[in-house]
């Protein structure tokens, strides 16, 4: 009993120490949407597919703590976006903008979209050539016919 | 005789496209700020804090600067090879202490010995984001005009510096 009693105590007051910090999201002077939807598209560096608005790294508290001053100096949602990306590249970007090194990614996907539908289109009509009427010869027909008869007179 | 050779011939480009992705580390990203200027800083020297270093002092020098935490373990097996450069004099080294106690740094340094020219403290780490930094030690290596002309992620290996920024340093310095 008595132990019982010292874990759930250690269990309620341990939680704290540990804890680090996180970056305080009770400040009234920064629209929480705003700071959920800013952070949810940076990539966290360290933990590569997390965002920082996910992550507990230390790099991503950093990240949110500079997102949450640079909102607070009323910078854009595209000022704070380019902020990062100059010092981290594309990557940190879940929603990389077009550019040169990229166009490939983005574009790639519809040139083989379109080569599939003209290749689809040129089978089709090559097999619509392979089967266009034929008429049939001396023999066939003359086949064809005894095999009517014949279907005929069991019916 | 074109229907059986084509599909080898992109059976064959995709098994080269995957052997080099894959080959890839994930964990090592370009750095934007490469062939940049090296963002400027103004911070407390680590073992002066009054007196305070920016990167402009080194213009005119090929220089390393070695992000470095006594909390980083990776940051021992880098350390010996930064104190035999230190030793031969074959690098002008800064350190950027990133995230750290000072009084933890300052230990680390007395005991594993200090390869550094000096160190500076960026306790809160918004330097290190400047640079990009996403895993402690990087190094970067600056020209004399000041700009960033090599990143290193990791700990740096005697490879790494015989092979890559030791020829790099030699032709910057050329």
């Amino acid at each position: 009993m008595r132990l019982t009693f010292f874990i759930i105590l250690f269990t309620l007051f341990s939680s704290p120490l540990i804890a680090k910090e996180a970056v305080s999201l009770n400040d009234p002077a920064i629209d929480i949407e705003r700071f959920k939807s800013l952070t949810s598209e940076l990539r966290c560096q360290k933990c590569q597919n997390q965002t920082i608005w996910d992550s507990h790294a230390g790099l991503a508290e950093d990240m949110k703590t500079l997102v949450r001053d640079q909102m607070k100096q009323g910078r854009s949602d595209d000022e704070i976006i380019d902020f990062m990306v100059t010092r981290y590249g594309d990557f940190i970007r879940y929603k990389p903008s077009f550019s040169a090194s990229n166009m490939v990614l983005w574009v790639g996907p519809f040139i083989l979209l379109l080569a599939g539908i003209a290749m689809l289109f040129l089978q089709i009509r090559k097999r619509r050539q392979d089967i266009a009427d034929t008429p049939l010869n001396a023999d066939d027909t003359a086949r064809v016919d005894e095999l009517l008869k014949k279907q005929g007179g069991e019916g | 005789m074109l229907r059986y050779i084509a599909p080898l011939v992109v059976f064959m480009g995709m098994v080269l496209m995957f052997w080099i992705g894959l080959g890839k580390d994930p964990q090592k990203l370009p750095s934007a700020l490469l062939d940049k200027p090296a963002p400027a800083f103004n911070l407390p020297q680590l073992h002066k804090a009054n007196a305070n270093f920016a990167p402009e002092e080194l213009k005119g020098k090929v220089w390393v600067l070695n992000v470095w935490a006594s909390w980083c373990a990776a940051c021992r097996s880098e350390h010996p090879l930064f104190m035999e450069l230190a030793r031969r004099g074959e690098v002008t080294m800064v350190g950027l202490n990133y995230k750290d106690q000072i009084n933890d740094a300052k230990t680390w340094l007395r005991q594993l010995g200090d390869p550094y020219v000096l160190s500076v403290s960026d306790l809160a780490g918004t330097v290190g984001i400047d640079y990009g930094v996403y895993g402690v030690p990087e190094s970067f290596l600056i020209d004399k005009e000041g700009v960033i002309r090599y990143k290193h992620v990791g700990p740096v290996s005697r490879q790494d510096w015989n092979t890559i920024i030791k020829p790099k340093i030699k032709e910057l310095e050329g």
